[in-house]
């Protein structure tokens, strides 16, 4: 990349701002006493990685004093989520850890067993565990557990680089985020995942001329204004609302954006992918689509009209349980409307039927002409993004990729996305079979209270096979509670270096650079940490790589440049930048690797009929099929279960198990709340605010009532991801992880046929009231990680 | 002159971001607010609508920010509210803006005094 590709990016200041700002200043510039530092956060704190502007201003003893929101951002514009708001309180949290410990393998689960050790103890116990197992096991009986929205969680060189393993494994049942969108996508387009296009990347926003506003929006599946999902700065949508856009809302509940929305298609969890069949026929039968774009640039269209017209709206509508003249006038209104967007979301995933959801609203986003548009879909380029999938393989793991878990069942999974398959990851730990796993470290994952379904079996399996664990964080958590025996700290945003790219890096629309503000304690960044554990573990390896110090594999491995950390230092203080874009790409050779026109498949179309799907033994064109649990499927089971039982809605005060400890943000949502609709609430005698047990033939939780409309009579929304930081951690109770667990509910071994989705938001359930309280006390949250020294 | 808040609930939508920049900025603690979120919603409505509005009402610990603003800054909450709907103004200038737009309400808050 060019040197100039990195381009400060021009502030475009919200109608609101006062006179008096900071637009313009330095990346580092005084402020009343203050040096104020300009960066762009991401982990940890986790987040999907937004890079939100951000100003640190730190006092003349180097203590973080206040955050606020940097109105220099092109996107963020100075708005700030509550949980950088409350950063500090994170940052100086009486409940984080802040160096290494060590503990006894016979002393997982006791609490207040562990020792703090220096940096030289901690790599010399892990270089020795490490060097033991690899000569009696093998590099590939070593698990790497890895979460989300931390950048931990997604650094491909601690599987790869640092411990040479093929066994790297998201731990969530049918990698039932994000990635079953992105294999969608790539097995229909050739380019990973279309985003809609909120003109992040163009340097006058709204008004730049390249610009088309998108008439219709549609979101299915998804809450962006909490989640700010993959980098997309959710409430960017409230910006288009602003100027104009309409919405059209896919959801099982009611949602606050679905009240402002034209068309509200509130649909059975688990049936999405029926009504986007039909959704399709009447765009194809009314002659609604793009007839240039399919007839010059899909592949597959005739086959697809004949498979979707098996799925009339009249059928859908039934399956769906939507009125059917909604789908009629959703169908029309988006495909009418130029350009359109569509946001999809987590819920696309999380059905064992959700390859075929992302397989139709792709089609959706093509046949109307969508793809590649300003103000359509985003779709990144041959170039775009950084190789971080796949960064040291061959070089780290080469030959031992064959014992990765699972690639001979799930090939289209394990090789496209170099991680071992979650499900059988657990049949393995469970069983032995294929090879005992012996050593593991949790890679920016807590999968005990938020990414693993059935948390009970991976907690048991884990801590009776593993010798050696490690865990990598901030505060303590449960599952490292549970299972390490090193504990390992983690810098936090304000305290470090690096980059962060929306989308991951393909897709981006901003590149901000993260610059360190304070010191405190002595923790590493992830990106620190491979490069530390990795020179220790594999010094050979490393050697060969030649890196002067940790800031030039920053910079190798994130900006594709080597000048022992002076590029970083200089690029960075562009705090934030957009990077270049363009659309209509297919007609310009920027999306295949040869340079020619078309989209990156065998076909070079978009194929609506599948190349990659068909010869992975998946049918070509999208199909309905039913969720495994419900109405339908199982009708001998609703008596028992009556209620569909969808899980997993975001709050503004967490980022999934992140923030429990975070007074400011715990207030915000003390409990775990199910969601019950009043007539079923009247009917079970359950009143507002009571404990409910939620419970199905898979397993049991409580939560706290929310009697609302939000959900329809026949559906329960449970929240995911809660434990209680200020409980007892010792065994069994492990700071109530299992108590309110939703993910207790929902089993493993429930994918699709390529090993994708998982049905975390469409199974069942039923509910009783509890007589017992438990609701949380703030005083003792406010007592143990409130008052700040 | 008067000074106030005018909020547009048509946009609000809820992310409480107002409510922790408030308590950050007073260092408020746990169970007070310097401005708080009221939810309204959803209810269904005759024609099949649903009412939800989420109003961020100011209570008595509400200053309008007195430090920030005698510097010429916005209030936090204004700064940092993430639709953007919140504009802080002399009251005569924010009726003007009340006049132009329905579904947006106009807070005036006795100004509360912080021990120094």
């Amino acid at each position: 990349m060019s040197d100039d590709y990195y381009k400060k990016a021009k502030a475009i200041p919200l109608p609101t701002l006062s006179e008096v700002n900071d637009l313009g200043k330095d990346w580092r510039y005084q402020d009343d006493g203050y040096t104020v530092t300009r960066t762009c956060p991401w982990s940890p704190p986790g987040c999907h990685p937004v890079g939100c502007g951000l100003k640190l201003y730190v006092d003349a003893d180097g203590r973080l004093q206040k955050v606020e929101g940097d109105e220099n951002h092109p996107v963020t514009q100075g708005r700030l989520c509550p949980r950088c708001i409350a950063l500090k309180d994170y940052v100086y949290n009486p409940a984080r850890i802040l160096h290494p410990m060590k503990r006894h393998r016979e002393d997982r689960g006791k609490a207040d067993k562990w020792q703090r050790i220096t940096w030289d103890e901690a790599f010399d116990i892990i270089k020795k565990e490490y060097d033991r197992i690899v000569a009696e096991y093998g590099r590939e009986s070593i698990a790497i557990f890895s979460g989300t929205g931390r950048e931990g969680g997604t650094m491909n060189p601690y599987g790869s680089m640092v411990f040479g393993t093929p066994n790297k494994c998201y731990t969530q049942s049918g990698y039932a985020c994000y990635t079953p969108r992105l294999a969608a996508a790539v097995y229909v387009t050739g380019a990973t995942y279309a985003e809609w296009d909120n003109a992040g990347a163009l340097p006058d926003r709204w008004d730049d001329e390249r610009y088309e506003l998108s008439e219709v929006i549609v979101l299915w599946g998804k809450q962006p204004l909490d989640s700010n999902p993959d980098g997309f700065f959710g409430h960017s949508l409230i910006d288009a609302m602003r100027r104009g856009s309409r919405i059209i809302n896919i959801d099982p509940r009611v949602t606050w954006l679905s009240t402002r929305s034209d068309i509200h298609l509130q649909l059975r969890p688990g049936t999405d992918t029926a009504l986007g069949m039909a959704m399709l026929h009447v765009i194809i039968s009314e002659g609604l689509y793009d007839k240039d774009f399919v007839e010059y640039w899909c592949y597959g269209f005739d086959e697809l009209a004949e498979r979707v017209a098996e799925m009339p709206p009249e059928k859908a509508a039934e399956i769906c349980g939507v009125a059917v003249e909604k789908i009629y006038a959703a169908a029309r209104m988006y495909a009418k409307a130029k350009p359109a967007g569509l946001l999809w979301g987590l819920a696309v995933d999380q059905k064992t039927n959700g390859m075929q959801n992302g397989q139709v609203i792709i089609s959706l986003q093509a046949i109307t002409g969508n793809l590649d548009r300003p103000g359509g879909q985003f779709l990144p380029g041959a170039g775009s993004g950084h190789n971080e999938l796949g960064y040291g393989y061959d070089e780290g793991v080469g030959e031992l990729k064959a014992k990765m878990i699972g690639i001979d069942q799930y090939p289209a999974y394990c090789n496209m996305i170099l991680d071992a398959q979650a499900d059988m990851m657990l049949k393995a730990l469970e069983t032995g079979d294929p090879f005992p796993l012996k050593m593991c470290m949790y890679q920016g994952n807590n999968l005990m209270a938020c990414t693993s379904m059935e948390p009970k079996r991976w907690h048991d399996a884990i801590i009776k096979t593993m010798d050696f664990s490690i865990g990598i964080d901030t505060f303590m958590n449960p599952s490292v509670e549970a299972s390490c025996d090193i504990f390992l700290p983690l810098k936090t945003v304000a305290e470090r270096e690096g980059t962060v790219f929306t989308h991951y890096a393909p897709c981006t629309v901003t590149a901000g650079f993260m610059h360190k503000a304070i010191e405190v304690g002595e923790g590493f960044s992830d990106m620190e940490m491979v490069y530390e554990l990795g020179t220790r573990l594999r010094p050979e390896l490393w050697a060969k790589e030649g890196f002067a110090n940790s800031k030039e594999f920053i910079e190798h491995f994130r900006l594709g440049k080597r000048e022992h950390g002076a590029y970083f230092d200089k690029i960075s203080q562009v705090v934030v930048s957009q990077v270049p874009v363009d659309y209509y790409k297919y007609e310009k050779g920027m999306l295949r690797a040869d340079g020619g026109p078309g989209f990156a498949t065998p076909t070079g179309r978009v194929e609506l009929w599948s190349t990659a799907f068909n010869q992975f033994g998946e049918d070509p064109l999208p199909y309905y099929a039913e969720p495994e649990f419900g109405p339908v499927t199982t009708p001998e089971l609703m008596e028992q279960y009556p209620f569909v039982l969808t899980t997993g809605a975001r709050t503004s005060a967490f980022f999934h198990s992140e923030h429990r400890q975070i007074a400011y943000l715990r207030e915000l949502h003390p409990n775990p709340i199910t969601e019950i609709n009043p007539q079923v609430a009247k009917r079970l005698n359950i009143t507002e605010g009571q404990w409910v047990r939620v419970f199905n033939q898979f397993g049991e939780c409580v939560q706290k009532a929310h009697i609302s409309p939000i959900v329809d009579e026949n559906t329960i929304h449970s929240e995911h991801a809660w434990w209680f930081p200020e409980e007892d951690g010792n065994e069994p109770n492990l700071y109530g992880v299992f108590r309110s667990n939703i993910n207790n509910l929902i089993p493993n071994f429930h994918m699709g046929k390529l090993g994708f989705g998982a049905p975390g938001k469409c199974l069942i359930c039923n509910i009783e009231p509890v007589a017992k309280n438990y609701d949380t006390n703030m005083d003792l949250v406010w007592e143990k990680f409130g008052k700040l020294v | 002159m008067a000074y106030g808040l005018l909020i547009d609930y048509e946009f609000c939508t809820g992310c409480q971001s107002c409510e922790v920049a408030c308590k950050e900025e007073h260092s408020i603690p746990v169970g007070q607010w310097g401005i708080h979120l009221l939810d309204d919603g959803p209810w269904e409505c005759a024609d099949g609508r649903f009412n939800w509005n989420k109003i961020p009402v100011p209570t008595r610990l509400c200053d309008l920010c007195e430090q920030r603003t005698q510097q010429g800054k916005q209030p936090s909450c204004v700064h940092h509210c993430l639709a953007g709907v919140m504009q802080y103004g002399s009251v005569e200038e924010l009726a003007k803006q009340l006049e132009k737009k329905p579904d947006q309400v106009l807070f005036v808050p006795k100004t509360y005094r912080y021990a120094q």
